[in-house]
């Protein structure tokens, strides 16, 4: 069995990066969980500013929206990991070059201000799909307006943007690969660097293995909580 | 001071205005019922009286408050949505306390209004489901719960029953009736179905393309109307037009001439009327006053087309001999032959006389 499986897979190469890869899926993790949940709390606001009555509100919402949809995140990614090396002088006269000197914060930024384009649309038609008739029954109750936008309007929107926010989670973690690029070891920065020191092409078969993976487990999660989340509206 | 008044109140979307210079009085505890065809903007109306559109210029008294621009939050007022606009993410019980709940209301005090709500609609044994396991009758009183428990000032229904089934919608009717009955607080409501306005109704406003018609109660509408459009919209089946001429007028009466009656027809007036011989006016007889036979003192000889029998009643299709189109509504089964030649009679003092503008005359 064990010379069945040698012959597939280099064992001795697995030995020896496997440890790195596990930190790597740990950091590609991280890096998504944060920027994702981070970007979900900078996509409310903005999603409310293009909804706006305000024209400049609205402008500035959809001008944000427009560039981090409309650019590559490659490009974003390296426009704010080369930038702020451009910018060192200013960073450090405001105190910010300890975070931006640090490629994993960089990315996260990055990460976190394209999610939130994305995920500010996503509420955006979350919100505009909630009949208009349930806000108005709210305040018809009563309620302040505020009051009848979470209590009512925001918990619907939610379960309307579940799955498109269940793609963007996954593209996501594809697109973290990335970050690879500006010297951070997720699963493909420790990919590239087993290659480079085996010159094995086996070590990108694992790291779509365990892309694939990392993707079913949170398709599944994400299913299931779905589920879960929108119960109310299955038909008895 | 009425206890609800709207006064010279016009709202516009751009160019088109939907409401113009319209002034409506409601007493207290009176049910007015807003009634007329799609698009006249009585929907609009009420939704601002509950404050969920602007206004564009006029006034909203409530309880002598003018509160034009009051937020609805602040208006004391419940509505009852045409799509009940129930939360879905809550259980029934959920919904009808939850504006006491983010009023801060006591939880005694809120489960005595919910308890006493659901008595009142009998949905007791609902009160732990969610809207997806409810009929429409039921999602139906769960809307009315929830505007109840508020005690509110004024009430506002905008078509409620117009998703339901024909028989569930005349059971929510009686219910809705009883309600007003029980709680005595004003009511405002609105429909397209004149057979609603007719059997809830203290007071009926007509409207047509942002324009108020005529006020009164039903017994008004329906035997005093002040114009073609009310006579017509006000009965099932609708009135029965025939254009006719004048022959003579004498004071306070008319006489009017046409091909299809037996005789000069002599009609009083109810104002001073504004035609003068040769003149074109028309002639209004409700279907449920014409009779089959030579009875009644004024007769029509019609040409006959086709009858709907509704078990009850008849429905007899007939033409007169210039091409225009007469139902009758009679007692029983009758059938009728395409061509079959029938006779009309009816009491003129049931006839309706209108000038060449559609006013009555």
């Amino acid at each position: 069995m064990t010379e069945i499986i040698g012959s597939v897979i280099n064992l001795d190469l697995m030995a020896r990066y496997g440890p790195r890869f596990l930190d790597g899926v740990v950091v590609t993790l991280q890096l998504v969980a944060i920027s994702f949940l981070l970007g979900g709390l900078l996509a409310v606001p903005v999603a409310l500013a293009r909804l706006s009555k305000s024209g400049v509100l609205r402008a500035l919402a959809y001008g944000y929206v427009y560039f981090f949809r409309g650019t590559p995140l490659l490009a974003q990614v390296f426009l704010v990991y080369y930038g702020a090396g451009q910018l060192r002088g200013a960073f450090e006269a405001v105190g910010l070059w300890t975070f931006f000197r640090d490629a994993w914060f960089c990315a996260l930024l990055t990460f976190t201000l394209n999610t939130a384009a994305y995920q500010a649309e996503i509420f955006r038609g979350g919100i505009q799909a909630v009949p208009r008739g349930q806000s108005e029954a709210a305040f018809a109750l009563g309620l302040p307006r505020w009051v009848a936008y979470v209590k009512v309007v925001f918990p619907q929107a939610l379960v309307t943007a579940l799955r498109p926010l269940g793609n963007e989670l996954i593209l996501m973690i594809k697109a973290s690969a990335i970050v690879s690029l500006i010297t951070i070891y997720d699963v493909m920065g420790v990919t590239r660097l087993a290659f480079s020191r085996s010159f094995d092409f086996q070590v990108y078969l694992w790291a779509a293995a365990l892309y694939l993976i990392l993707v079913e487990a949170v398709r599944r999660l994400w299913a299931a909580a779905e589920r879960r989340l929108t119960r109310h509206l299955k038909p008895v | 001071m009425s206890f609800l008044k709207l006064e010279k109140i016009v709202k516009r979307f751009g160019d088109a205005t939907v409401i113009d210079n319209v002034d409506i009085d409601a007493e207290r505890g009176e049910f007015v019922v807003f009634v007329g065809p799609s698009g006249c903007g009585k929907s609009t109306l009420l939704r601002m009286v509950a404050g969920l559109e602007e206004v564009t210029a006029g006034d909203i008294y409530l309880d002598g408050v003018n509160v034009t621009y009051t937020e609805p939050a602040d208006r004391q007022v419940s509505m009852v949505f045409q799509s009940y606009a129930l939360f879905p993410h809550m259980s029934v019980r959920d919904n009808i306390s939850f504006g006491l709940r983010m009023a801060k209301t006591p939880r005694e005090e809120i489960d005595r209004r919910v308890a006493e709500a659901a008595r009142i609609l009998q949905i007791e044994n609902l009160l732990e489901r969610k809207p997806r396991q409810l009929s429409g009758g039921q999602r139906q009183r769960v809307a009315i719960g929830r505007a109840i428990v508020r005690n509110p000032k004024l009430f506002l229904f905008d078509e409620p029953l117009s998703n339901l089934d024909a028989e569930l919608r005349s059971q929510m009717r009686v219910e809705i009736a009883r309600l007003h009955r029980n709680l005595g607080v004003t009511m405002v409501y609105v429909t397209h179905d004149q057979v609603e306005a007719m059997t809830l109704a203290d007071r009926i406003v007509v409207l047509r393309a942002g324009k108020v018609e005529q006020i009164g109660s039903p017994a008004d509408l329906y035997e005093r109307p002040d114009n073609m459009f009310v006579a017509g919209f006000i009965g099932s089946p609708k009135m029965n037009f025939l254009k006719a001429s004048v022959a003579a007028v004498n004071g306070g009466t008319v006489t009017v001439r046409h091909p299809a009656l037996d005789a000069d027809l002599t009609l009083p007036t109810r104002h001073e009327p504004a035609v003068k011989p040769g003149d074109e006016v028309v002639l209004g007889l409700r279907p449920e006053h014409l009779a089959v036979g030579d009875g009644g003192a004024a007769r029509l000889t019609l040409r006959g087309e086709f009858a709907e029998s509704l078990g009850a009643t008849s429905q007899l299709y007939a033409q007169t001999g210039s091409g225009e189109t007469m139902i009758l509504q009679v007692p029983g089964r009758r059938s009728l032959a395409a061509g079959e030649e029938i006779r009309a009679g009816f009491d003129p003092a049931h006839a309706y006389l209108f000038d060449s503008t559609g006013r009555a005359i």
